[in-house]
């Protein structure tokens, strides 16, 4: 394509190495003024690295940038604020305690001679963009006091406050809720309307097609194709992310439920703010079934697995496995009972990322024959287990066992945890958020082991955000609204828009006011 | 060749002997600045540190007790506790030992041990304090530490003052009663055969006649093993480093957060007593004396883990080399007059550049990837 004022942005030829590391070669990219493009890739194809350099945090080795068509050189952030360019990154870059007009004119303070701060002006700025785009944001709030996703539009909205005309988002929706979703696609057409041009990257492909009209696909620091996105399928997008065919929809046989294991009777939790947060729920699991809790999140599914694992207290209500009461004991307790838990939080309650992932093979187990014996650990009783999890569950690289658990990638991280859990031959699997941000082709394997551990007769509590994962994955969908289960299908009865509804609570009002 | 040149710098080990070389170095500069020369003030300090065996012992014997809060600081730290409660459990443990050294009077079988005991609980307990009240409340270690080493500094000064102890026209305690000396051959190299054997030896003579050599390093060190033993190869010290590391995670598996807070500070605190007993009965002069301001054993514990990079074994290595600058700095002092702040200067400065060095595997990452880069150009 020709260098042309009509596009927003081009890249030509761009690399970059880390080190040995190749994470883009020869990249390029043209982006229209007025659209929105999309950035597909897995983790680590290098999505975030291009878009790093087009805001200046890093410097390509080679290539060149053009913004209507004219050279540019940004060599940091502050050159790229000055070409018109924002982004908004995973992690939000906020102060907790700073209010919301305060984070937005952090840098671009407007004050008088004496350095005092005019704020009626900044606030009536920021409700001015806050009408125009109808973003919803309370220029008074404390940052802490607001949800993930309006604190995204407080990051889109500190962006426009800065003038800027491209804007990039780096996976905008990983933490966000389905609604929220299609509150932020809303937001992105909108700043299209206003002739803005809006980049995201993603893994998304259900997203891409319902925000997208263009779509470049990067694979392993490699460009691929950039398409016309309403020609392609989700399917055709995916395939070409991956390098090979992939199946959206997940082959299973047919449950064969055994008895119930795991119970749940009227059950009672408070939240931190001594809130009910679980009133009166009830759920069985049976062995040989995957029972998936839909919800959107906030409903009770946090405190739900806290209440299991004893984390936290109790108030009334019995949780019973293999007919033994086990509420308000103690983690140790459970542990004992044969309870195993993926927690949906990989990097804070799941692993140990200081230590080796051999260290992390034992955790839970260190206490048990053959790890170790008299308080000594056994140190080649660990490797060998380490081992045989890195082969069976093709954590990768696989010599990776003294390594850190924080050098491995999400997916991997996340396997070592499943093996390591399953590995604990427990009668009740709970897997929190299993997929969370990971790729196609991890997302694939965690589905096909969730299945394979039912199919050998475990009872699987599966809890997610997905909707899509708990139809394509659970034989038996419960539905969790207000900490309670509202209603329960079985596979072949449930259909993604009738389930949606009952998990705004049956009713499409209620909805709206929750997520607004 | 440059691979292997990266990989060495980039050792926690190398990070820190430039550390010190740098410490050495900006003190020399600030020697000059002052008007010392620099060369005579290290020659004076390797002198008081190298030149007599008698030197050599008493280097050794002033770095025990650094070695040992040392270790009870790298303890803590790998429990993920910032232990600087160590200067308070070791007055606590000193104060024990003299109690029970003047107080009891069994055979040294059994005296030594008991005494060694009482340190250990006495520090226990003021770790103790401190864990249980991070376990029950949330309240922060080092609050309650710093706290606690004020209490435990005058509860030593009471102890002092206190009629049963004091000894008349002086600033301190009675001695505490032989039989608790951890003194090497105390009563051997006094006896007669034993002055005949090492006046037939002057070199040895030197080492034990001269000076308070006792068995407080090789506790050091056998504890030192131990640590490492139990952190790295026992399940309670995989328990305890994991909490350290990601409580969350660790509680998650099982572990119970409370009671192996408090589990860590006991050890820790003990660890910190048994330093504070074995001063008591390994050095004259046996006894604890009025203070007016901390003497920094516990201190000194910090910058040792720090030094360490909280290894219990490197804690050995360390605890010696402070050692050796606080005994070789008396020295100095009197031969050239320097003031010893400046020793303590160059102390500051060598712990300063170890929170530095931190930065040097990053600069090295930098370095080499810059290099590499050229080289790739050049192939082109």
């Amino acid at each position: 394509m020709k260098i042309s004022p009509e596009y927003a942005v081009q890249m030509r030829g761009i690399t970059k190495t880390f080190g040995s590391l190749m994470a883009l070669n020869k990249v390029g990219i043209d982006v229209k003024k007025g659209t929105i493009h999309a950035i597909l890739g897995e983790n680590g194809a290098g999505k975030t690295t291009l878009m790093n350099i087009l805001y200046g945090f890093h410097q390509a080795d080679e290539g060149e940038i053009f913004l209507e068509g004219k050279k540019v050189f940004i060599k940091t952030p502050h050159v790229a604020i000055a070409h018109k360019i924002g982004m908004v990154h995973q992690h939000f870059m906020l102060v907790d305690n700073f209010t919301v007009t305060e984070n937005i004119i952090l840098g671009n303070e407007i004050a008088n001679k004496l350095g005092i701060i005019n704020y009626k002006k900044a606030r009536n700025e920021i409700l001015k963009i806050v009408k125009k785009y109808r973003l919803d944001v309370d220029p008074d709030a404390k940052i802490e006091n607001i949800s993930i996703g309006m604190q995204q539009r407080v990051e889109i909205l500190r962006a426009l406050y800065r003038g800027i005309d491209i804007l990039v988002l780096d996976e905008p929706t990983a933490v966000l809720t389905p609604m929220e979703i299609s509150g932020l696609i809303k937001i992105m057409h909108e700043l299209t309307k206003d002739g803005k041009t809006v980049i995201i990257i993603t893994h998304k492909l259900k997203e891409i097609k319902s925000s997208s009209e263009f779509c470049t696909i990067i694979r392993r620091g490699e460009y691929i194709d950039t398409v016309n996105v309403r020609n392609k399928s989700e399917e055709e997008l995916g395939a070409k992310m991956v390098g090979r065919a992939i199946k959206l929809v997940v082959d299973k046989d047919e449950a064969k439920p055994g008895k119930t294991v795991f119970e749940i009777e009227n059950l009672h939790v408070y939240n931190e703010r001594k809130i009910s947060a679980i009133s009166g729920l009830c759920l069985k699991v049976r062995a040989g079934e995957i029972l998936g809790i839909a919800g959107v999140d906030g409903n009770g599914q946090k405190e739900l697995v806290e209440a299991i694992m004893c984390l936290k207290k109790v108030k009334s209500g019995v949780i019973k496995i293999n007919g033994k009461e086990i509420q308000n004991t103690s983690v140790l307790n459970v542990l004992k009972n044969k309870i195993a838990t993926i927690h949906e939080d990989r990097q804070k309650r799941g692993l140990i990322l200081d230590f080796t992932v051999s260290e992390n093979a034992i955790l839970g187990k260190y206490k048990l024959r053959p790890y170790s014996k008299n308080n000594v650990l056994n140190n080649s009783e660990i490797g060998k287990l380490t081992k045989k999890l890195i082969e069976n569950y093709d954590v990768r690289p696989k010599d990776c066992q003294n390594s850190l658990a924080k050098e491995l990638s999400g997916g991997n991280q996340q396997k070592l945890i499943i093996g390591r859990q399953i590995t604990c031959e427990p009668d009740l699997l709970i897997a929190v958020q299993p997929t969370r941000g990971l790729d196609v082709g991890a997302i694939e394997s965690i589905h096909r082991i969730l299945i394979e551990e039912r199919d050998k007769g475990k009872a699987i509590l599966l809890i997610s955000l997905e909707l899509d994962e708990i139809i394509n994955v659970a034989d038996t969908i419960a539905v969790i609204y207000n900490g309670n289960i509202i209603k329960t299908f079985s596979q072949n009865e449930a259909d993604e828009k009738v389930v949606g509804l009952f998990m705004a609570g049956g009713k499409v009002g209620a909805n709206a006011r929750k997520n607004s | 060749m440059v691979q292997m040149l990266v990989k060495t710098l980039k050792k926690p080990i190398t990070s820190t002997f430039i550390a010190i070389f740098l410490g050495i170095f900006f003190a020399s500069l600030i020697l000059a600045f002052a008007g010392y020369a620099p060369f005579d003030v290290m020659k004076a300090l390797f002198n008081g540190i190298f030149s007599k065996p008698k030197n050599i012992a008493n280097v050794i014997i002033k770095s025990t007790p650094i070695i040992i809060t040392g270790l009870s600081v790298a303890f803590a730290f790998k429990t993920g506790m910032f232990n600087i409660g160590a200067e308070g459990q070791f007055i606590a443990g000193s104060v024990a030992a003299t109690i029970t050294g003047l107080s009891l009077n069994f055979p040294p079988f059994l005296q030594i041990p008991i005494i060694i005991l009482a340190g250990c609980l006495a520090g226990a307990l003021l770790g103790g304090i401190i864990g249980s009240l991070k376990a029950k409340f949330g309240i922060h270690e080092v609050i309650t530490s710093i706290m606690l080493n004020w209490i435990a500094f005058h509860l030593s000064n009471f102890v002092v003052n206190c009629a049963a102890f004091h000894k008349p026209n002086s600033s301190n305690t009675y001695t505490i009663n032989e039989n608790g000396f951890t003194t090497l051959f105390y009563k051997w190299k006094t006896s007669e055969e034993g002055l005949k054997f090492l006046k037939e030896h002057s070199l040895i003579s030197e080492f034990f006649l001269k000076t308070d050599f006792n068995i407080g390093i090789f506790l050091a060190i056998i504890l030192a093993i131990f640590i490492s033993f139990f952190l790295f190869k026992m399940t309670k010290g995989y328990e305890l480093r994991a909490l350290g590391l990601n409580s969350q995670a660790a509680e998650f598996a099982g572990i119970n957060i409370g009671r192996n807070t408090l589990y860590a500070m006991l050890i820790a605190g003990s660890i910190s007593g048994l330093a504070g007993a074995l001063v008591i009965t390994g050095a004259s002069p046996h006894n604890i004396s009025d203070l007016s301001m901390f003497e920094n054993n516990g201190f000194n514990g910090l910058s040792v883990a720090l030094i360490a990079g909280s290894s219990p074994i490197g804690c050995i290595a360390s605890g010696l080399f402070l050692g050796g600058l606080l005994y070789g700095g008396q020295f100095v002092q009197m031969q050239i007059g320097t003031p010893s702040e400046i020793i303590n200067i160059m102390i500051g400065t060598i712990v300063f550049f170890i929170a530095l060095a931190k930065f040097i595997p990053i600069l090295v990452d930098k370095f080499s990837k810059h290099r590499i880069k050229s080289n790739t150009f050049n192939k082109f």
